[in-house]
């Protein structure tokens, strides 16, 4: 019990609260466009809007009873900052990967992730990652493309070179 | 005794050695469809299907329902080892099949799911085998209303009452209905809560949301507690097969009641997704041990798989029986019928008598074939799990992505998944409960179109829902499903009650 | 009226042997056709008959795929097609979805967006009801509408063609018919044969099944002109036998095409390669099959006699839509 408390983090409450208060948000923004296109009960049954309203009624009551219940909450770590630095490890890897499928396609941004990613936080050495790295791109694509024959996102390299 | 010689007929028809080639390939093929979240059974039927187009009628079936078993089978890989559902009726099986797998019991858990597996398509063929026209008749009687109250019965069991952090569970379930209903609505045809927003308008589809709920947020979950896995000193060898098999037959209650929730759900169509959820719901409800669902209990394996695939075979019936088809798969497999010149109905029963019976006689031996293989393939996935972290890792965050894409051939849903991975990895944080949020986006839709078909062929009237005897009973079963915690609680209560008074007497 | 079809012929077969002159165009890569429906529904199976017609006669040199994208009734497909202007390996599969989706949806697309290549053939839509139905024609039908009996039809979506027809239906009997929407032609097939509803208006591939099987029974047929196929699919009847609507005093007629279109900005050679390529396709062995299977009316168009069929067909979509009240608000 001692040493959570000299580890530091981010504190449980405030990310309840803020996960709260988003939900609130989007049940208000969901009401809002259910309301406004009908969300009554019409002479042959409900409208289309009529259960995603009352849903929403209910998620914003919901939410709102979990927004007091935190404010009450003991203070706690929902994260530490040593563990949010490892999650970010993989995270932010991972969204430069997503943006470099729109950019390089999926078969260059895989390799590259996972070449990187081996040398990187793996520490194996460069050459073995990049083999490992090739070999699961080409086997992805003999699976998908060739075999299944289905198409997955291409960039400049696919198109130079004819695939 | 006319259906068991037809059946023999079959069995000449369908033991070739061709046959069994064609077998083995579509097994195999099938469990590849499988494990590739976002390769489906679907694709695979459908992509073979023009292969098909020369071969006889009866190999092609039999090629194409095998990758069907293969695919049914492999869902379940993924799902035990990297808490990926591979197929969306495998979701319920990561409930207690990953925990299994981070106990170092991943053989344990996918011998068992196979197994199910095994034993639920084996009950789904035999209902096929003796029942087929009687049953098929009783699928006729599924008007809108019962089939919401079918729906409404798989919410109710799997959900219940009791329990703590209701408003989370309120709100889980909610965002789940909400996120169903995103884009356009089949009843009304208008466009809901799209924003005018194209990527919106296809609405959200249920297993990207699911590979990143799971499987995204499972890998930041890992990276949180460092670089490594915890399944590593999984035992590898075929002797778990064994002493697994031989722990079975005390789960006997548990297996006869998913076949036959799985067998329900297969032919009314409800389908083997929420059969799946409805199976481990009830197994959940009534064992022993359900306090301790969750957590890696056997039954948690075996419930789930047995019902999705009991399911999956029963829903082959519709499709013989009246030309219908109780699946995405069977759809495509229909369209398969017909492109070899058959026509499916009654008739075909009829007029294609050692087609029919040759595929039934199939459906036995394809798995009987896939479950040798899978249970040989064990040994083989069990040992992934020894692949260092910093290797796997990325491989499934890639196959997660390639599954995204897959799903509608969309580059937006990877980034969907990405955002679901981040929310999923919150959720368990702050213990929003994830399992009704995915039923919702599952059944959601479906759940909300038949109530209003209902009402509207009713002119507009409740009533509908208690109009027949199977509606009414089906509602009745429901809300008392709904109420069980609190009614167990209340007899628990008076038990004590009266134990305590006669101690004092 | 024959001189004017004698010059679209003509004109036809020029542009086309102008286009087998010049194609100098082939496709380098898989073909990908996107069919805007489910695995396992109408236009799926089309887009797979040719896919396998192709495949099966060595048609073309690069393999042929197919992608579903059903989301939204087809406006995803039809936006991703608008989407990738100048892409000459992109094909649509289309039905009258192709006006209907935007017109009630306000999607911000149109076929004037995409590229013509042809069309392969009209689908028919009948009125069905089940086997002991009371009603023997659709007069009778009509009739019990008029009475005030609750009859309901079911057919595919909402404000698509069924519920459409349906509407047409009511508007010209002058009487209250629910029209139900449920996921697609099977299910709705399905429901018709449990007797949910009274009638369904699906076409002669959806029901075909039910209809074999004693559990559906055609009443009659919403064209113009009776069916050709003569082949007895009952005991007793063949598409040929059943009777047009006109016959039993329903004026309104509904056909649907069924085409193949491209991504707007592709270059004429682009398009003509396609155009020859199912001219291919309609003579080979499985295209006939699939036709007289499905009861597919045969009318190929392409070039201008596709565009102006297009034209006038979005015009009489759109008048009907507005008047039964499914234009987006």
């Amino acid at each position: 019990m001692e040493d959570t408390q000299a580890e530091r983090g981010i504190s449980r409450r405030t990310v309840e609260l803020t996960v709260a208060c988003l939900f609130l948000l989007l049940s208000v923004v969901a009401f809002y466009d259910n309301y406004t296109r009908g969300a009554g009960w019409a002479s042959d049954g409900p409208q289309s809007g009529y259960f995603p309203a009352r849903l929403a009624v209910i998620m914003f009551l919901g939410s709102a009873f979990t927004f007091v219940v935190a404010l009450r909450a003991k203070p706690e770590i929902f994260v530490t900052y040593e563990q949010l630095v490892r999650i970010s490890k993989v995270l932010i890897p991972l969204i430069i990967f997503t943006i470099g499928i729109d950019w390089f396609g999926i078969y260059l941004s895989s390799a590259l992730f996972l070449a990187i990613f081996m040398v990187w936080l793996g520490e194996f050495s460069v050459a073995r990652s990049c083999v490992s790295a090739v070999a699961f791109v080409v086997a992805t694509f003999l699976i998908f493309e060739i075999w299944f024959q289905v198409p997955l996102p291409k960039g400049p390299v696919e198109a130079l070179l004819g695939l | 005794m006319e259906n068991l010689n037809d059946l023999l007929n079959g069995f000449y028809v369908a033991l070739s050695f061709k046959n069994i080639g064609f077998m083995i390939i579509g097994v195999l093929l099938g469990i590849v469809v499988g494990v590739l979240p976002g390769l489906g059974g679907p694709n695979g039927v459908a992509i073979l299907l023009p292969l098909t187009f020369g071969m006889e009628p009866v190999s092609a079936i039999i090629l194409l329902t095998s990758l069907y078993w293969g695919a049914l089978f492999g869902g379940a890989i993924t799902s035990i080892l990297f808490n990926i559902p591979g197929e969306a009726w495998s979701v319920a099986t990561t409930f207690d099949g990953y925990p299994m797998a981070q106990q170092g019991r991943a053989a344990e858990a996918l011998t068992l799911a196979f197994t199910a597996s095994f034993i639920g398509a084996l009950a789904g063929v035999i209902l096929i085998t003796f029942v087929a026209p009687l049953v098929a008749s009783f699928a006729l009687k599924f008007g809108p209303a019962e089939y919401f109250a079918v729906f409404f019965l798989t919410f109710c069991s799997f959900i219940g009452l009791g329990k703590d952090k209701r408003s989370k569970i309120l709100v889980s379930l909610c965002i789940g209905f909400l996120l169903a209903a995103v884009g356009l609505d089949s009843v009304s045809g208008d466009l809901r809560m799209t924003f005018d927003n194209p990527q919106l308008l296809r609405g959200f589809d249920f297993l990207v949301v699911v590979i990143g709920l799971f499987g995204v947020s499972e890998i930041l979950v890992t990276m949180e507690e460092g670089l490594a896995f915890k399944g590593k000193k999984a035992a590898i060898d075929l002797k778990v097969v064994l002493k697994t098999w031989a722990s079975l037959p005390k789960y006997w209650l548990t297996l006869i009641r998913s076949s036959l929730v799985g067998l329900w759900m297969g032919v009314t169509p409800g389908g083997a997704i929420a059969a799946s959820f409805m199976g481990y719901g009830l197994a959940k409800r009534f064992s022993p041990n359900g306090d301790k669902f969750g957590t890696g209990e056997t039954e948690g394996v075996l419930a789930p798989e047995t019902s999705a695939h009991a399911a999956g075979t029963a829903a082959l019936l519709p499709m013989l029986a009246l030309g219908i088809p109780g699946s995405a798969t069977a759809a495509v497999l229909l369209g398969g019928l017909l492109i070899w010149g058959l026509q499916p109905g009654p008739l075909l029963f009829v007029e294609q008598k050692s087609f029919v019976w040759g595929l039934i006689a199939s459906m036995y031996l394809g798995n009987i074939v896939g479950l040798i293989i899978v249970l040989a393939t064990v040994p083989l996935f069990a040992a992934i799990l020894r692949i260092p972290f910093s290797v796997v890792a990325p491989i499934i965050l890639i196959i997660c992505a390639i599954g995204a894409y897959t799903v509608r051939n969309s580059g937006f849903d990877i980034w969907e998944m990405v955002i679901f991975g981040i929310i999923g990895y919150i959720f368990k944080k702050l213990d929003y409960p994830i399992a009704p949020l995915v039923l919702a986006i599952v059944l959601g839709d479906r759940t909300e179109s038949s109530f209003r078909q209902a009402i509207l062929g009713y002119e507009g009237s409740l009533s509908v829902f208690w109009s027949n005897g199977l509606v009414g009973s089906l509602m009745v079963i429901a809300l008392l499903l709904l109420f069980w915690p609190i009614v167990t609680e209340q007899i628990a209560a008076l038990r004590r009650r009266r134990a305590s008074a006669s101690s004092a007497s | 009226m024959e001189i004017k079809g004698l010059t679209l012929v003509v004109s036809a077969c020029a542009l086309s042997i102008c286009g087998t002159a010049s194609a100098a165009w082939e496709p380098t890569k898989p073909i990908e056709i996107v069919v805007p429906f489910a695995p396992g529904g109408a236009s799926d199976q089309m887009a797979r008959t040719i896919q396998g017609a192709i495949t099966k006669n060595n048609l073309t040199k690069t393999p042929v795929i197919v992608v579903n994208k059903p989301a939204a009734a087809g406006g995803e497909a039809m936006l991703e097609i608008k989407a990738a202007k100048g892409d000459a390996h992109k094909l649509l599969t289309t039905s009258s979805g192709l006006y209907m989706t935007p017109l009630s949806s306000k999607l911000p697309v149109s076929w004037r967006d995409f590229t013509p290549v042809a069309m392969l053939a009209q689908d028919e839509f009948l009125l069905w009801t089940y086997n002991d139905a009371p009603y023997k024609t659709a007069a009778d039908l009509m009739a019990a509408a008029k009475t005030g009996q609750n009859i309901r039809i079911g057919g595919a979506g909402s404000k698509r063609e069924d519920h459409l027809i349906t509407w047409a239906l009511g508007d010209e009997a002058a009487a209250k018919i629910t029209y139900i929407p449920y996921a697609g032609g099977g299910p709705t097939s399905v429901q018709l044969a449990g007797k949910h509803i009274e009638g369904s208006t699906g076409n002669p591939s959806e029901e075909i099944a039910s209809w074999r099987a004693g559990n559906a029974r055609p009443l009659c047929l919403l064209s113009p002109k009776r069916m050709a196929y003569k082949e007895k699919i009952t005991d007793t009847t063949a598409w040929s036998d059943i009777p047009i609507c006109a016959e039993q005093g329903i004026k309104f007629t509904y056909n649907m095409l069924r085409g193949m279109f491209m991504p707007g900005g592709v270059s004429n050679e682009q398009r003509d390669f396609y155009v020859d390529l199912f001219k291919k396709v309609q003579d080979t062995a499985e295209w006939k099959e699939y036709l007289a299977r499905t009861a597919l009316l045969p009318d190929f168009r392409s070039g201008a006699a596709f565009v102006e069929f297009l034209t006038v067909d979005e015009q009489r979509h759109k008048d009907l839509m507005d008047k039964a009240g499914f234009l987006a608000r």
